[in-house]
């Protein structure tokens, strides 16, 4: 006679450890296997898009920097690019390079978090210790800009808040030079580790086709092997001028579209950074940090879709205004939310123990998918 | 790679009066109106023709247009009848490199747009996120239930213009 | 305590008010529960890390409220969180204590007027012994924010509770 079983209902969150922030998931099991898991949203949701229908363009920057607040920066980035597009602004020279520097600089910040919290929650103590010691050295260079830490409320629609300190550069340099040998570090550390190569190759594989389907960006859509970037494929701002490479996952370990994949792919993607801050110290130019822009920003009626491309994703924005001054409608494509929508099918078929694994690969931040 | 007008005279050729109007006029993005209940047929074609190739939903918005007609109450607040909602969906081909934008609008009182969710996977949560925020609802949405507000929040939907928020929730205190 | 000043050799013994060794014990080693909200979080992740070491206070952070002194309502409670805060500071042993992390926590912050969905301060739900200010607060701010809760512990008195 078989022995009789029954499916069993777990519920991990809001509050956990490993649920970088405030995410439920109701996981249905059967034994250790994972046969469904829901998430539930929206615990950190702050009404992002009611603010922005009663602020004023310039009102809404702080409120955009909130939203994803491990790169604040790109947030800005984008929400400007969009609103200068729809009020056709051209920025001066010294301002595009003045974001692309901030933007990269906040990327490789983002991935120190990423990578460090992903080890933290594998069970490797000592990388999030050791990358959180190097993003503070981008933070105090931010701080050193705008005197903030983490919401910088610094790229303003046509221009920057305050220009570059006369330091900035030259520690900037002696950052990036600090910063290659940390790469080598963190892969002897962490990379080649053999448990932590045992505990993500092969575990959460995304095929293409169905990345495609749900609408997957940023690492985690080119660690499926789609080169795909919007600093590429779609240039905003200066980025055609820069030589830089777009990664694209390769199943260095096991499977295209592992965790391992996207864990490696955000190694890489610092050195691309590395890469375009060294250029971008060079070549830029002196000049005005504002452009000439009315004091009462109101574009005309009309809505424009514009996006960039986060640490995490595509990140677009799609504002609609009727010519007043706030407004009619932002609605904020967030990379986290999109990437999270696909979770539930990630994890079907594993273990219980790889949905850490797997969520710590996505990369989200809930201030994001909550908005 | 195709423009708006190109992909509207294929799409006006095949779908007839399902496709209503190519609104142009507006600066910076044009827009195909079509019918809410024809949504789901006319995005299956226009991902799986060859030559259009649209495989990627980058975003999908409901938004309140606010033009019915607008009642003062007495505490001082507006409340709409009449008009419509409308959801803006922004598609992309990403290997043909062409952008397109389809809207479709329904009645604020009864809200019905079809979903599209078996086109693309991603619609899912964006069309449960659409009917939590605005109340617009998606026929044959496999689960339509509120994704970012308490399951239990019985006030409304916070993105309509005319949302007024309440007092209490659960005992807490609402306003500041 | 003066202990760690003075070698001493052979066995010793200390006298002190029983108030003041319970108040040197709570203060000494405050566990935190380890429960990030929003972007103050991860402030408190980097107060905790390398660089500033929330670790030389004692505070270590603990996956479950059932063994923790003081939890950090570190960014903004929404209506649907502030259910599950609760329910967390109920869970917590006695003596606990709350640190309000940074402008939401403490009264809504920047969401104070239009955020239909944020809670307006989490002293709604949950009292509160110390407000952080700051949006975020810094590293520093949150570590002050300590020093002043450990200033408050050592005030405390077992008298003073019997009389109520």
């Amino acid at each position: 006679m078989a022995l009789k079983t029954e499916e069993m209902v777990l519920n991990m969150g809001p509050q956990h450890p490993s649920t970088h922030g405030v995410l439920r998931l109701e996981i249905e099991l059967d034994g250790e296997i994972i046969i469904n898991v829901k998430p539930h949203i929206g615990y950190l949701h702050r009404c992002f898009e009611k603010h922005c229908e009663a602020m004023t363009y310039p009102q809404i920057i702080p409120y955009v920097d909130r939203m994803d607040y491990l790169a604040s920066i790109y947030n800005e980035f984008g929400y400007a690019v969009a609103v200068e597009r729809l009020l056709d602004i051209k920025v001066p020279e010294r301002v595009e390079y003045i974001r692309v520097i901030m933007g990269e600089l906040q990327r490789i910040a983002s991935h120190t978090v990423a990578i460090g919290t992903y080890g933290l929650d594998i069970g490797a103590f000592t990388p999030f210790l050791f990358l959180f010691r190097d993003r503070e050295k981008i933070l105090s260079l931010f701080e050193m800009t705008c005197g903030a830490r983490l919401l910088y409320n610094y790229i303003w629609v046509g221009g920057v808040s305050h220009d570059l300190h006369p330091n900035f550069l030259r520690q900037t340099k002696e950052f990036i030079n600090y910063f290659k040998p940390i790469i080598t570090e963190i892969n002897n550390l962490l990379t080649y580790n053999k448990i932590f190569i045992e505990r993500t190759a092969n575990v959460g594989i995304l095929p293409l086709d169905a990345a495609i389907n749900y609408g997957i960006t940023g690492p985690n859509l080119r660690a499926s092997g789609l080169k795909w970037d919007l600093r590429r494929d779609d240039p905003y701002s200066i980025y055609d001028r820069f030589d830089f490479e777009i990664p694209v996952g390769k199943g260095w370990m096991g499977t295209v579209g592992d965790c391992w994949d996207r864990y490696y792919l955000r190694i890489l993607e610092m050195e691309q950074s590395l890469k375009i801050l060294e250029q971008a110290i060079e070549q830029i130019p002196d000049g005005d940090i504002t452009s000439a822009i009315p004091k009462r920003i109101k574009p005309p009626e009309g809505q424009i879709y514009a996006r960039v491309e986060n640490p995490r994703g595509e990140l677009g924005y799609f504002i609609m205004s009727k010519g007043g001054l706030q407004p009619w409608r932002v609605k904020v494509k967030a990379p986290s939310f999109v990437n999270m929508s696909i979770f539930g099918d990630l994890c079907r078929g594993h273990l219980i123990a790889d949905v850490v694994a797997i969520l710590g690969s996505i990369d989200i931040v809930l201030g994001e998918v909550d908005r | 790679m195709k423009s708006t007008q190109e992909i509207y005279n294929l799409l006006k050729e095949k779908f007839q009066e399902k496709v209503i109007q190519h609104l142009n006029t507006l600066p910076k993005e044009e827009v195909i109106e079509v019918r809410p209940e024809s949504i789901n047929e006319i995005v299956e074609f226009l991902r799986d023709d060859k030559e259009l190739h649209f495989d990627n939903l980058i975003l999908l918005s409901g938004v309140d247009d606010a033009n019915g007609s607008k009642n003062k109450l007495e505490d001082g607040t507006e409340e709409i009848t009449g008009g419509t909602l409308s959801v803006y969906y922004h598609i992309e081909s990403m290997d043909l490199r062409h952008k397109l934008v389809l809207k479709v609008s329904a009645p604020r009182e009864n809200p019905e747009v079809e979903s599209i969710y078996d086109v693309y996977g991603c619609a899912n949560w964006h069309e449960r996120e659409a009917f939590d925020m605005l109340g617009i609802i998606f026929k044959n949405h496999p689960d339509l239930t509120r994704i970012l507000m308490p399951y239990d929040w019985e006030f409304g939907y916070p993105l309509r213009k005319d949302y007024r928020n309440p007092e209490f929730y659960q005992g807490m205190k609402v306003p500041y | 305590m003066g202990l760690l000043d003075r070698e001493f050799t052979e066995d010793n013994i200390v006298i002190s008010k029983v108030d003041d060794f319970l108040n040197w014990g709570r203060l000494s080693s405050l566990w935190q529960v380890g429960f990030g909200l929003a972007c103050c979080a991860i402030e408190m992740m980097a107060t905790s890390a390398s660089h500033y070491d929330f670790d030389r206070f004692g505070v270590i952070p603990r996956p479950t409220p059932r063994q923790c002194d003081v939890i950090i309502i570190s960014g903004t409670v929404t209506f649907k969180m502030a259910t599950r805060v609760k329910r967390l500071y109920e869970q917590m042993p006695d003596p606990k204590y709350v640190i309000s992390m940074g402008s939401c926590a403490n009264c809504g912050g920047p969401y104070w007027e239009h955020g239909y969905h944020v809670l307006k301060g989490v002293d709604r739900v949950i009292p509160v012994d110390v407000y952080v200010p700051g949006c975020p607060p810094r590293p520093e701010a949150l570590l002050e924010g300590l020093m002043k809760l450990q200033e408050k512990i050592r005030n405390e008195s077992l008298v003073k509770k019997a009389i109520v």
